[in-house]
């Protein structure tokens, strides 16, 4: 078993370099240089200041040494400066540790994903169980309808649809952001809902558009188990079907789900730049839309590089996770 | 089973699959749509009306028009051009791409499949719609450049699948045989492993316009893809956002163009699998 990690933990070098190596070459696509943007925004800046940033960006070197110079700086998760007024660095817009830990960028985009993927599995387990179990009745047929929806419709018309609405007609839900602006004057449970009510509609978004893969793939995953012998078995010693389904079939069931999460995050973390943009919720993904926007090119490099170190990191829990699960693994 | 018998038992199965003959005609009235839209779009799609700004679904107007009192209709017919064009040629692109790597690194297996399989993981780590935002900010937002840059993202699945055929295929009597007589690599990848695997790359394509046609809407949604005054669903909706209290017209109908679009691409690609599947006919049989 820890053999098995530890190989998993030296496949992870080579993807790690690659990673970088894109984000890296991604910047050098740009005609001109990174600092030609800066002037842009800047343009009473003097060429000697001009060249004070190319050398601390070693510009001026060969981009094989640029490369391994920025590499170096990663290591220690120094990003360098963004390009924006504030000229702050990289990781501190990305994680403020000044900032409570609610409102810092990073975690309000991995809280509203954890969130999501929650109530995703809460809901597309027993969708897909029953789905599987009455194969083609009125339910099945039902959900499987629903699925060709989630996977068609698109999370930004969604969320246009549902703010028209919940926050414009109805005005039960506010608009826009993480909190309302009279936040800090209220009592806890106050700020509680507030928070809530502020989430629930991005939250309910990213969990019906991700529903549908999720239990489209318990569905089959469970059919596919429900023929295997050891099930058949079940039955015939005259267990209950509740049993038979919910003790033997939807524990196995179950395993190839945990890689399929793996795989799902850099889906729900890209989905979150869309959601964050439209809702005006501070997150990565709107941090990252507005480096876009304005070509802070530090920013970026450091965003992609971070989400892919996190898809990453995400996929070897869900390793882990699957070797505690699965008895089979844990022997080898 | 020769080849006319496998077309018509193609067609029955898929004629009797109501929801992927949907899907058919889905995709085909799109196509007149988008190869008609001059003839059939009711007025000139960039024709700026200002005194019949934000004016509702009328007779006249019968998707409403926008901030500039253009008809959306006719915006809308011309959008599906450019909804098809992006996901024809990126998918053109990715499925292109995942063939040639797919096949190289089924077909000779060893460092030339490590380094391939490989280069997939680190793609399939990064988040693919982060990784497009980045590079349409650095290389700028044409059409030309969205096409290349999403067929650049999304060929992985693809690579994978020809892959996994061409491991299937290549240890196959007929291809040994093909080898015996001395067939090259090149005769063996292109004349007998490729035609024969090309079956479940055509529905991963049909699928993958879909994904195609929902990241174009989604980057022009942002501003950052097709730019005004060139309509797209995506950038209708932007405008529908910005009056999102006065004007419901115009986020309902481009996102409802885009759901059916997607759907329909979607219904296609499933009827055509299931249609194909060769253990489905199988069960025919029986």
């Amino acid at each position: 078993m820890q053999g098995y990690l530890v190989k998993r933990l030296i496949e992870m070098i080579p993807t790690l370099f690659g990673i970088t190596m894109i984000s890296f070459f991604i910047i050098h696509l740009a005609p001109g240089k990174p600092t030609d943007i800066l002037a842009d925004f800047n343009p009473k800046i003097t060429p000697e200041a001009r060249e004070k940033i190319e050398k601390m960006y070693n510009l001026d070197k060969p981009i094989i040494v640029q490369y391994v110079l920025w590499l170096k700086k990663i290591v220690k998760f120094d990003f360098g400066e963004s390009f924006s007024s504030d000229r702050r660095p990289v990781m501190q817009k990305i994680w403020d540790k000044k900032q409570p830990l609610l409102d810092r960028r990073l975690f309000i985009t991995f809280m509203l994903n954890s969130i999501s993927m929650i109530v995703i599995l809460i809901i597309a387990i027993p969708i897909g169980v029953t789905s599987a179990t009455h194969q083609n009745s009125f339910y099945d047929k039902i959900s499987t309808t629903a699925v060709f929806i989630g996977f068609a419709i698109p999370s930004f018309w969604l969320a246009l649809l549902l703010m028209m609405l919940f926050s414009i007609n109805l005005g039960w839900l506010p608009i826009s952001g993480l909190k309302s602006m009279n936040y800090d004057s209220l009592q806890l449970l106050g700020k509680i809902w507030d928070r809530i009510s502020h989430i629930i509609l991005p939250v309910f978004i990213m969990s019906f558009t991700g529903l549908a893969g999720d239990s489209r793939y318990m569905r089959s995953s469970m059919l596919e188990v429900i023929g295997q012998d050891y099930v058949t078995v079940a039955r015939a010693k005259g267990l209950s079907e509740k049993i038979v389904i919910y003790k033997h079939a939807l524990r196995n069931a179950l395993l190839p789900l945990i890689t399929l999460l793996g795989l799902s995050i850099p889906g729900l973390i890209g989905g979150s730049v869309i959601l964050e943009t439209i809702f005006g919720i501070p997150g990565m993904g709107q941090l990252l839309f507005m480096s876009v926007m304005t070509r802070d090119y530090p920013m970026v490099m450091g965003i992609l590089t971070i989400s892919a170190m996190l898809t990453l990191l995400g996929n070897l829990l869900a390793d882990i996770g699957y070797m505690f699960a699965d008895p089979r693994i844990r022997a080898k | 089973m020769d080849h006319d018998n496998l077309r018509r038992l193609f067609w029955k199965r898929f004629s009797k699959n109501r929801l992927a003959v949907a899907g058919g005609v889905i995709v085909l009235t799109l196509f007149c749509f988008a190869a008609l839209a001059p003839v059939i779009s009711p007025y000139n799609r960039n024709d700026i009306d200002r005194k019949h700004i934000l004016e509702p679904p009328s007779i006249k107007h019968p998707l409403g028009t926008d901030d500039l009192g253009r008809d959306v209709l006719s915006r809308m017919i011309w959008g599906a051009r450019i909804s098809l064009a992006v996901g024809f040629v990126a998918v053109g692109l990715s499925t292109f791409i995942g063939i040639i790597l797919g096949a190289l690194s089924g077909y000779y297996g060893r460092w030339t499949e490590s380094i391939i399989m490989r280069f997939i993981d680190i793609m399939l780590t990064i988040p693919t719609f982060f990784l497009i935002l980045a590079v349409i900010a650095f290389i700028g937002s044409s059409i030309w450049n969205i096409m290349i840059v999403i067929g650049l993202t999304s060929w992985m699945g693809v690579a994978r699948l020809v892959r996994a055929e061409f491991l299937s295929l290549k240890e196959r009597e007929y291809v040994l045989a093909a080898k015996a007589l001395g067939a090259s690599d090149f005769q063996i990848i292109f004349k007998h492993l490729m035609i024969n695997s090309m079956a479940p790359v055509l529905v991963s394509a049909v699928l993958g316009v879909a994904g195609a046609v929902l990241i174009e809407s989604a980057l022009s949604f942002l501003g950052i893809g097709i730019q005004p005054p060139t309509p797209s669903w995506g950038n209708i909706l932007t405008l529908g956002k910005d009056n999102i209290e006065i004007a419901w017209w115009l986020s309902v109908f481009p996102g409802l163009a885009i759901l059916v679009t997607v759907l329909g691409y979607n219904l296609l690609g499933e009827g055509i699998r299931d249609s194909i599947d060769p253990r489905l006919w199988e069960t025919e049989r029986r």
